[in-house]
């Protein structure tokens, strides 16, 4: 297991360095010069060479991608351009508020999707299947805006049942009266496909043979479907889980510009309409670490959860 | 196979077998489904090239309305009782005598004389309404439909483009340079999907040519992975070392042997990138990194439509959730039918 683990955290480090450089050549070429948009229009020529200096932006390609590399590495950012706050600090007043949102959607898609699946795919070709079936592939064309307009009308504005948009400083407030509009609309709206995938999954397991055995030595078809089927199922479903998790961090930046939520999503918005590279850079890359890592962890608790996992 | 075979179906070429090509067609027409998405996904393309080529919603910027002139079948608006003053009869007190610019009136008669003004009739009411300025809903939706279309072919094809000639090198040469490939997949893989579209986005910059660039540069890695893999397969396979053997090149094993026989599932990936990237589009547009002011997609009427919403003015959301509804449900109908008639393995696993 050590082993393993050490394996795959070596393999690791190629990709971050990728990551690295692609953001880093990415606004090196391509965005537009910092000192410009840091002296803002009013700045006179010597001002912008002193800023280009304080940058190290006067150095060659090679120096300044060292200095790049120390940030990433001593986890020293800088400061946001636009706003002057400290990237770690705005790293770590954002993400609560992401969780507290995202954390209950992740856990509520999986919860709710998963017995209409079941039950679907145990009723396959049935009229409810076709219909659920139809009904999730038009839902599915819609636009995700136009479930959050409409439900912010609907829920917020017409019935007044919850608050349109807003936020507080209580995380039990936010979770009772802010954050259930929000976690209604994209727990809806993910609905359809997740129904769609968990169905694929079921299907599959309800073709193989010890279904049929179980069902020839005179089973009870909740037997099956909850001790034998389900089981087996939850593999692949919580596979899917697992690799939804990453997101949770990067926040559905359409929930938290709509609902105006304070989350790591709607910073990085802002940050692109404001050309605040430092943040966007910051959050490409480590988000992008994140996310390999929860991978890992992934892995890991599958071999602690399921013996017949082979790690290689 | 025998309906090949039969004599009447293709008298002198019983030796061949029946085409992938062909047997597709075979199986997709007996697909109702699949035939009626075609059909509606065919009428939008014509369309698109209608307004492309400027028959209609050519003038889908003049202000042919009242403000907020709602749909035909709801009838005009009632006027609103707001107790203005009321316009006074009767002729204009002379003032000539005591105004100092008396001696210059009739200057301004001989100027006015001169031009000539006409009152366009704003109509009260429009098909599917008006917006905020006056502007026909349909020709709008007509118009968003083209820009929202156009975007996500395109971007599709870039990104197929790229993927398809990285997944080849990479499953062809294998070795050094499918590692050297693989690092660049797992760089664009580890990075969350809509965080390094907003990182292009930021550099990029804003128009309609920029959003089909970032969409194609950062959505290739599914279809790279998938071309990979085939291009592995079929790299060992006889007719491809029959091909080595009587000296055909790389380069034409590659794209004139291979490539023709693994191009059903490229078009499979493509069709379906198609409808992620007009979803993409959408919400770039509404974030405001999409197309630009001056044109129209359906994500920019969504973003109107949300304040208009709150008025009342209903109609403008539903005509662009209705055209992107239906487009979408078509093209995704149609891109399972396409992936049952080629690749009937898959048929019914979803």
């Amino acid at each position: 297991m050590a082993a393993y683990l050490l394996r795959r955290l070596w393999q690791m480090v190629p990709t971050i360095f990728g990551v690295v450089l692609l953001v880093f050549f990415l606004f090196k070429y391509f965005g537009g010069d910092p000192a410009e948009i840091l002296g803002g229009l009013n700045a006179t020529p010597e001002q912008i060479a002193a800023i280009r200096q304080q940058l190290g932006l006067d150095q060659p390609v090679w120096v300044q991608l060292g200095i790049y590399l120390k940030s990433v590495v001593t986890f020293d950012w800088g400061k946001s351009w636009a706003t002057n706050e400290a990237v770690s600090h705005l790293f770590a007043t954002r993400l609560p508020n992401t969780l507290t949102v995202m954390l209950p959607i992740l856990v509520l898609e999986a919860i709710v999707a998963l017995p209409i699946a079941m039950w679907v795919a145990y009723r396959r070709g049935s009229l409810a299947d076709r219909t659920i079936m139809v009904i999730s592939t038009v839902a599915l064309s819609i636009s995700f805006l136009v479930y959050v307009i409409v439900g912010q009308y609907v829920f917020g504005f017409l019935l007044g049942w919850f608050p349109v948009q807003g936020w507080s400083d209580s995380v039990w407030t936010n979770l009772v009266t802010y954050a259930p509009l929000p976690v209604l609309l994209a727990v809806t709206v993910s609905l359809a496909p997740y129904t769609r995938l968990y169905r694929t999954f079921f299907l599959d397991e309800l073709g193989h043979d010890y279904v049929r055995t179980a069902r020839a030595k005179g089973l009870t078809e909740n037997t099956i479907m909850f001790k034998h089927v389900l089981r087996n199922a939850m593999i692949p479903i919580l596979t899917n889980v697992g690799l939804a998790l990453p997101s949770v961090f990067v926040g559905s930046f359409l929930i938290e510009v709509f609902f105006s939520i304070p989350g790591l999503g709607r910073e990085v918005l802002l940050a692109v309409n404001r050309s605040d590279y430092p943040v966007i850079q910051a959050i490409a890359v480590y988000l992008a670490v994140l996310t390999m890592l929860i991978n890992l962890l992934v892995d890991v608790m599958f071999k602690l959860v399921d013996p017949r996992v082979v790690l290689k | 196979m025998s309906a090949v075979l039969a004599p009447a179906a293709m008298p002198g070429d019983e030796e061949r077998s029946e085409g992938v090509w062909h047997a597709a067609w075979r199986r997709f027409r007996t697909d109702r489904v699949g035939v009626v998405s075609a059909a509606i996904v065919l009428a939008f393309l014509l369309l698109i090239l209608a307004a492309w080529s400027g028959l209609v919603a050519q003038h889908w910027q003049d202000e042919v309305g009242v403000a907020n002139a709602p749909p035909t079948f709801l009838g005009p608006r009632p006027p609103e009782a707001i107790g203005a003053i009321e316009v006074p009869t009767g002729p204009n007190v002379d003032l000539s005598d005591v105004d100092p610019l008396a001696p210059r009136y009739k200057e301004w008669d001989e100027l006015a004389a001169k031009l000539k003004t006409t009152e366009t009739v704003k109509a009260e009411t429009l098909p599917l309404g008006a917006d905020r300025l006056g502007r026909d809903v349909l020709s709008k939706a007509i118009k968003g439909t083209e820009i929202s279309v156009f975007v996500g072919v395109l971007a599709s094809l870039l990104a197929t483009g790229i993927g398809t000639v990285l997944g080849a090198f990479s499953g062809f040469f294998g070795r050094r340079v499918g590692d050297l490939l693989e690092w660049l997949y797992n760089v664009f893989e580890s990075i969350p999907g809509i965080l390094l579209i907003f990182a292009f986005a930021a550099v990029f910059g804003r128009g309609i040519l920029t959003v089909v660039l970032i969409l194609g540069l950062t959505g290739w890695t599914g279809l790279y992975r998938q071309v990979r893999s085939e291009f592995l397969k079929h790299g060992a396979r006889e007719y491809v070392r029959a091909a080595e053997a009587i000296g055909a090149s790389t380069w034409s094993r590659m794209f004139k042997h291979i490539l023709p026989n693994i191009s059903h599932v490229i078009l499979v990936r493509m069709s379906l990138l198609v409808v992620g990237f007009i979803k993409a589009e959408v919400i770039l547009s509404y974030l405001g990194l999409g197309v630009g002011v001056e044109d129209v997609s359906w994500g920019t009427m969504l973003a109107e439509a949300q304040s208009e919403l709150i008025l009342g003015y209903w109609w403008q959301l539903a005509a662009a959730t209705l055209f992107m509804a239906v487009f979408v449900t078509a093209f995704s109908l149609l891109a399972d039918a396409v992936r049952d008639a080629l690749d009937p393995k898959l048929r019914g696993l979803e």
